[in-house]
């Protein structure tokens, strides 16, 4: 592209901006900004270039004027009267020719661009169009040597090409008009346009310091933006000055990245065709440079497949964003003997745990399943051994999970709310222990407090010197450890200097994780209650942070945009998975650890790779920051939820959604999945727990075919029929949901009158 | 410059905060510079936009924090990530509060000066915020009973709640009517006694071992009445218990009305009250709640061997429950309640008396229930969308009203398969005890012609509508109609609602032999009266009626207006006196005033019975041995006893 030779460049936009004699007024002082800031060689000899040669117009309101008194004349027949006009006011002679569709008269400068280009064939026009875009494309590259700030200046640097101002209403509402005209089918599929050219014009606009123009421009347009698009546009609305845009993180998002529209082949022709009948050169413009339309062979989609997948920041995903194959299945559970019941029993009665420690190898096996096809290899990535408490632990699990309890539509979990009372001071993240004998509180005073909710007491590992003193050969070494002086129901960690945003216990309950505003994420010992290490790296706050199910890893995400996984014996983190165009809102581990996914303020969910980090899934489709993600035990998987208060549902493997629910009426907190995966919980600002019928939101997948080549989903709005339940909290959000190994739910939050 | 900011990020929503040149230029002045025009306009501009900006980066903190408050401190936050220094000093929880100087057009923050010396050596010592806990509850426990282990958080009740339940019993079962009073609001408002509500549902439960205590009963029922209407509380399956409790108090033969002195009607009005309270506001946590209900009573209704007042007060209950509960379940039955009902008010026995008030008590009930029937179902009729809610607020005084009198809303019937349930024994199962008829809707003239068999003009009386006094015009069934819709216009006006009614006493000289309407010539001197006022009674009375039997006052209420009908121009003379009460007449058939007499006469001929047929026999119902006293008593249920 950058090939193209300056000669052709300058000739071409001179013929350009000859073309739109009104710009002149804007066009000059655009030109002194060009050159100041980012210096488009185009627009500024053809500024000049138009100054001189014709008489200045005046500003566009009066020659609107004029051209509305023109129209009048015309109407009435005053053929004479209105020549004469022409004539003195200098206008064009088919200035009121009211090309194709554009008969309003909002535009006049589209009209007389258009009379006079009038003779360039659509091939010349095409060219010109891939010259202007080259032309953008070398713009950055001359101005980036100049710039402290390369990355800013180069984005907004492509602002600089632009075509007449008070054009800019009437290309928008020609593309409308057309857009609007076409067949059903491809309407739904055209109106994506509307969006990200609505927002690149506007921006064009301010960048081009034509305030006026771009409120008005603004005013006009914003009401037929889709309203999921409502919070973009807020902020965009607040956005009037080129000294704005630097340093404005959305829309350095809406820059930096293309955004990804995905249309059929039949309405990308007749949208092309249009352009270039109409010679639309500016919205083909925005197309080439800031869109990435993702064509397909096809059926066009319908609205509400469309709508099902837009509303996130940066458009839909690309289609081979998702085909990476994603090795969803678990892992193979170690081998561990569980003994006997009936041994199990006298083991419990008699001696305790001690005995259960050595297994007997002959046992039976049969947990060992066949390798899943679609689970990674065991050694995809290196996970920690197992220790004999950690193997201890398994054993409780199974013993708990054979008395787990088989839930279902018609067997709903009974619910536990574990209210946070007098938490005056904040309560912003809850985390409970796998077996549910410890609960976590972050608060907003940058404490951690945790709680014992079983009738053990939470104890210290003694001092050194009183741990000298122990006999390390007894068999309860592990209990003269402790000090019994220490014992409480809660224990409060104290360490970070921000609100705490994110926490979680490691699987093995040793260790705490929180991560907080103050850009750190500690590392807490749950033996001694004291902070083990401060991972710094994020240098912004960090919002969420989990450990994956085996320990040892795990990851993180905050407002600077990257999650990054960590392993507890490092001080730095191992990967950096960046992609994502906002903050990132929740992280999760995938069950087989392999996997890490992430949700984010842009609107997508993004699936990491572990091994290599790449991004192997993308998922749009919410239409707010996204604050809540479960994976299904089967890790087939994912549900998430979002401040717009649904909860979608996607399958891994083929990188689709699956389903969507509806019912809350705030922002999703937290979800989780049941033990077997039967029921999905969400609870919700809105001071509900919701469950949703899992099963059945899956099921009715499989009896569907897939359309995994085009990954053209269609929803069924069942939401009712999947909704199982809904119980209201008293005036408490809900912060946060477990299962139970027996599958009881537990809910927290705080109380919040 | 701190409290604009603030103001602005208060303000985030939808139209932003501006921040006036004027503002700017002063700022500046108080900064000791001077700016020019332009330059503050651009610095005003520029303000305002990074306030959105910082406004804007906030929200987000609000929603990590899971707030939906947008703090002080949020904002804070968002300046300190975008290297401005923080505003101190605005860290309160509380709103903060503007003042303005009218003069000036001025608004500022109140910031008021803070003795540190009294401070510091203030002897009231604030007391540190309590503790921060975590404490679990089951919120629900539905169809699996979780044989896991549950936290010990779980399950004991913690000791403020133990002593909270305390308190609150006693309060309200002890004998301080104050204290009751205190403790009943706050049942009523308080949001957390949620773990203790299955408690409080076991001590309602209770009714049945104090049915000898009227006293008891009613602050039981208060006790349902603040629970139901806390707003906290999620009643789930506690429902079908309170309505249960309530149920008892309403169809249950009380030991405490085995004194008639003991005013038991009046809680069974309440707790009738209570009952459709329950059901509008609850009844969709427990389906085919409607249905049982309606069973349970009509199963009582049915049921001759009950005594009068469980009947009186499955009439109420149904009353309460809407005209459609009266229209399906009442009016098939009156037929067959008829007989029964017409047996214990001949009896003229002295053994008899007390039987007999009863009846007279079911007798009010029903004419209340049945009145209201046929004017909802009049109103429904011609204008359905309108109901009769939004122009007659002088007709149906209370929410309960409103409701029902909208056809949209009564619930629609339950499949029968939906029944068995255990804790309720007042409930009635689906279909156990007696049937669920095959129902089908009376047109509006049949029920009328039928009920004005049984009841004669006392029905008429309160039906009546204006109507100009000397046309004794044949009434066709245009004309039936029309006066149906007539009350609406005439009951809006709220004068006439307010305004006594005027009954007149007449002298007949000749009190028919032969009752039947049809073949009634009008009396002729009956023409005299302000009938017009006869609706407003109507309406007056079924306001109270439905809406405010809570009490004494309504009966105090409902004395002054009855006496006042009776006995206004005692003409004396003629052996045979009747007594008239009413407007005129607008039945079907026979014009003028059906009257309902009360005839004193030494000896009163029984009538003959004709089948099917009953009017005739109105006029002894009123015939009693006692008459003034009997009537005086009867007041205490608010029902006239015609």
């Amino acid at each position: 592209m950058a090939a193209v030779q300056g000669g052709m460049v300058d000739a071409k936009d001179e013929l350009d901006i000859k073309s739109e004699p009104p710009s002149d007024g804007f066009g000059n002082s655009n030109a002194n900004d060009g050159r100041l800031l980012s210096s488009s060689p185009g627009a500024g000899t053809g500024g000049t270039a138009t100054g001189n040669n014709k008489p200045a117009p005046g500003p566009p309101e009066e020659q609107q004027t004029l051209l509305a008194v023109l129209q009048f004349l015309k109407k009435s027949k005053l053929a004479e009267s209105a020549e004469i006009l022409r004539r003195e006011a200098g206008l064009p002679e088919d200035a009121l020719d009211p090309k194709g569709t554009d008969a309003s008269g909002s535009g006049p400068g589209l009209a007389a661009g258009s009379g006079q280009v009038d003779g360039v064939d659509a091939s010349s026009l095409l060219s010109r169009v891939t010259v202007s875009s080259s032309a953008a494309a070398q713009a950055p590259k001359k101005a980036a040597a100049g710039e402290d700030q390369p990355d800013v200046s180069v984005v907004l640097s492509a602002y600089s090409q632009q075509g007449d101002p008070s054009l800019y209403d009437a290309y928008y509402s020609g593309l409308k008009r057309f857009i609007e005209s076409v067949l059903d089918c491809h309407r739904a599929e055209l109106s994506q346009l509307f969006y990200p050219l609505f927002v690149h014009m506007y921006l064009e606009l301010v960048y081009n310091n034509n305030e006026s123009v771009a409120k008005a421009f603004f005013e006009k347009f914003s009401g037929d933006q889709e309203c999921y698009y409502e919070q973009d546009l807020r902020i965009l609305s607040s956005l009037t000055k080129k000294e704005h845009m630097k340093g404005n993180e959305t829309l350095l998002d809406f820059r930096t990245s293309k955004f990804v529209l995905r249309i059929s082949r039949d309405s990308y022709q007749l949208l092309k065709r249009h352009l270039q009948e109409r010679q639309n050169n500016q919205i083909w413009n925005i197309i080439q440079e800031h869109l990435y339309i993702d064509i397909f062979d096809g059926m066009p989609r319908s609205k509400s497949q469309i709508d099902a997948m837009s509303g996130s920041l940066a458009g839909e995903a690309r289609r081979e964003a998702n085909k990476a194959k994603v090795f969803y299945g678990l892992l193979k559970e170690p081998e561990i003997e569980l003994p006997l019941d009936d041994e199990d029993e006298e083991a419990e009665n008699e001696e305790g745990k001690p005995k259960k420690k050595k297994p007997k190898k002959d046992s039976m096996g049969s947990k060992s399943k066949k390798q899943d096809p679609n689970a990674p290899l065991q050694t995809r990535i290196p996970l920690p051994e197992l220790k004999d408490s950690d193997k201890l632990d398994k054993i409780m699990y199974m013993k708990e999970s054979t008395k787990r309890i088989r839930l279902g539509s018609d067997n709903l979990p009974s619910i536990c709310f574990y209210t946070f009372l007098n938490a005056y001071q904040g309560l912003t993240a809850v985390d409970v222990t796998d077996d549910s004998s410890l609960i976590a509180g972050g608060f907003a005073d940058s404490t951690v407090r945790v709680w014992s909710v079983t009738p053990k007491k939470l104890r210290k590992v003694k001092s050194a010197a009183d741990l000298n003193l122990i006999d390390k050969e007894s068999d309860d070494v592990l209990e003269r450890i402790m000090d019994e002086k220490t014992a409480s129901e809660l224990k409060i960690l104290y360490g970070h200097s921000g609100p705490v945003y994110g926490i979680s216990f490691s699987p093995d309950r040793n260790y705490l994780l929180s991560s907080s505003e103050d850009g750190t994420i500690r590392l807490w010992s749950l033996q001694t209650f004291t902070c083990l290490v401060g991972y710094k790296g994020h240098n912004y706050p960090v919002w969420d942070t989990q450990f994956s199910p085996y320990g040892y890893y795990f990851v993180s995400g905050g407002h600077d945009r990257v999650a990054r996984l960590w392993a507890t014996d490092h001080y730095q983190p191992l990967r950096i998975f960046a992609g994502h165009l906002a903050d990132i809102t929740c992280t999760r581990f995938h069950p087989n650890s392999n996997y890490v996914a992430t949700g984010s303020s842009d609107r997508t969910i993004r699936l990491w790779d572990v091994l290599n980090g790449n991004c192997v899934r993308i998922f749009t489709g919410h239409k707010g920051p996204i604050h809540a993600l479960a994976f299904s035990p089967n890790g087939k998987f994912l549900a998430s939820g979002a401040t717009d208060g649904r909860v979608l549902l996607w399958d891994i493997g083929h990188g689709l959604m699956v389903g969507e629910l509806k019912g809350h009426t705030d922002t999703i907190y937290s979800l989780r999945f049941s033990r077997d995966g039967e029921i999905l919980a969400s609870g919700s600002m809105d001071n509900t727990v919701r469950l949703w019928d899992a099963m059945k939101a899956f099921d009715d997948l499989e009896t569907d075919d897939f359309t995994a080549a085009t990954g053209h989903i269609h929803l069924q709005d069942n939401s009712q029929e999947l909704l199982l339940g809904t119980y209201m909290t008293k005036s408490t959000p809900v912060l946060h949901l477990h299962f139970t190994r027996r599958n009881l739910l537990l809910a927290a939050g705080a109380y919040n009158p | 410059l701190s409290g604009s900011v603030t103001m602005a990020a208060d303000r985030e929503e939808r139209r932003f905060a501006e921040v006036s040149r004027d503002s700017v230029k002063l700022m500046a002045e108080s900064a000791g510079l001077e700016l020019g025009d332009e330059v503050a306009a651009l610095l005003a501009e520029d303000v305002c936009y990074r306030l959105r900006e910082a406004a804007q980066s906030s929200a987000q903190f609000m929603r990590h924090a899971k707030r939906k408050k947008l703090t002080v401190d949020d904002f804070n936050k968002a300046l300190r990530w975008s290297n401005v220094e923080a505003i101190c000093g605005y860290g309160a929880q509380d709103a903060m509060l503007f003042r303005s100087v009218k003069e000036g057009e001025l608004f500022f923050v109140e910031d008021r000066d803070i003795n540190l010396i009294e401070l510091a050596l203030a002897t009231n010592i604030p007391k540190g915020c309590a503790e921060t806990m975590v404490r679990g509850m089951f919120t629900l426990l539905s169809s699996v009973v979780a044989p896991c282990s549950v936290p010990a958080a779980v399950q004991s009740l913690s000791d403020d709640l133990l002593k909270y339940y305390q308190q609150i019993t006693r309060a309200i079962l002890g004998e301080d009517p104050h204290l009751m009073k205190v403790a009943l609001q706050d049942l009523q408002s308080n949001s957390k006694i949620a773990a203790l509500l299955p408690y409080f549902v076991y001590v309602i439960s209770g009714v049945k071992s104090v049915s000898h205590d009227l006293e008891q009963l009613n602050r039981l029922l208060h006790m349902v009445k603040s629970l139901v209407q806390n707003p906290y509380l999620y009643l789930g399956s506690y429902v079908r218990s309170l309505v249960s409790s309530v149920m008892y108090c309403i169809l249950e033969p009380l030991a405490a009305s085995i004194n008639p002195l003991n005013d038991h009607w009046t809680l069974r009005d309440y707790a009738a009250l209570l009952l459709s309270h329950i059901f509008w506001t609850h009844g969709d946590l427990v389906s085919g709640l409607y249905r049982q209900i309606l069973l349970s009573l009509q199963k009582v209704l049915s049921d001759p061997v009950r005594p009068l007042c469980s009947h009186y007060g499955a009439v109420v209950g149904l009353h309460a429950l809407g005209w459609k509960a009266v229209e399906r379940v009442l009016f098939p039955h009156l037929p067959a309640y008829w007989a029964n009902l017409q047996a214990v008010l001949d009896d003229y026995s002295v053994s008899n008396a007390q039987v007999k008030a009863d009846g007279h008590k079911v007798y009010g009930a029903i004419l209340v229930a049945v009145e209201r029937l046929l004017k909802m179902k009049a109103l429904s009729l011609p204008q359905p969308a309108e109901g009769c809610s939004s122009s007659q607020p002088g007709c149906l005084a209370g929410p309960m009203g409103y409701r029902v009198s909208s056809p949209g809303l009564s619930p629609p019937p339950e499949p029968l398969a939906e029944a068995g349930l255990g804790i309720a024994s007042h409930l009635q199962a689906g279909g156990a005890g007696c049937q669920w008829e095959e129902w089908s809707p009376v047109p509006l003239p049949a029920m009328y012609s039928e009920l004005y068999s049984f009841f004669g003009d006392s029905l008429a009386v309160r039906f009546s509508t204006e109507q100009s006094f000397g046309g004794f015009s044949p009434c066709t069934p245009s004309h039936f109609r029309e006066t149906r819709k007539e009350p609406l216009g005439h009951v809006s006006n709220p004068d006439t609602t307010r305004k006594m009614p005027q009954l007149t006493a007449n002298l007949n000289i000749s009190p028919r032999q032969d009752g039947s309407p049809r073949t009634d010539p009008p009396p002729p001197s009956l023409a005299a009266t302000g009938s017009v006022r006869s609706l407003a009674r109507s309406s007056m009375q079924r306001s109270r009626a439905s809406s405010s039997r809570s009490g004494q006052r309504s009966i105090g209420l409902s004395r002054d207006v009855f006496p006042k009908a009776r006995f206004t121009s005692p003409h004396s003379g003629p052996p045979t006196f009747s007594f008239v009460i009413g407007g005129r007449q607008m039945g079907r058939r026979c014009q003028g005033r059906r009257p309902f007499q009360t005839i004193f006469v030494p000896t009163p001929p029984p009538p003959v019975v004709l089948p099917r047929v009953y009017t005739h026999k109105l006029p002894v119902i009123g015939r009693v041995c006692k008459p003034l006293r009997r009537w005086t008593r009867s007041h205490y249920s608010l029902h006239l006893p015609l």
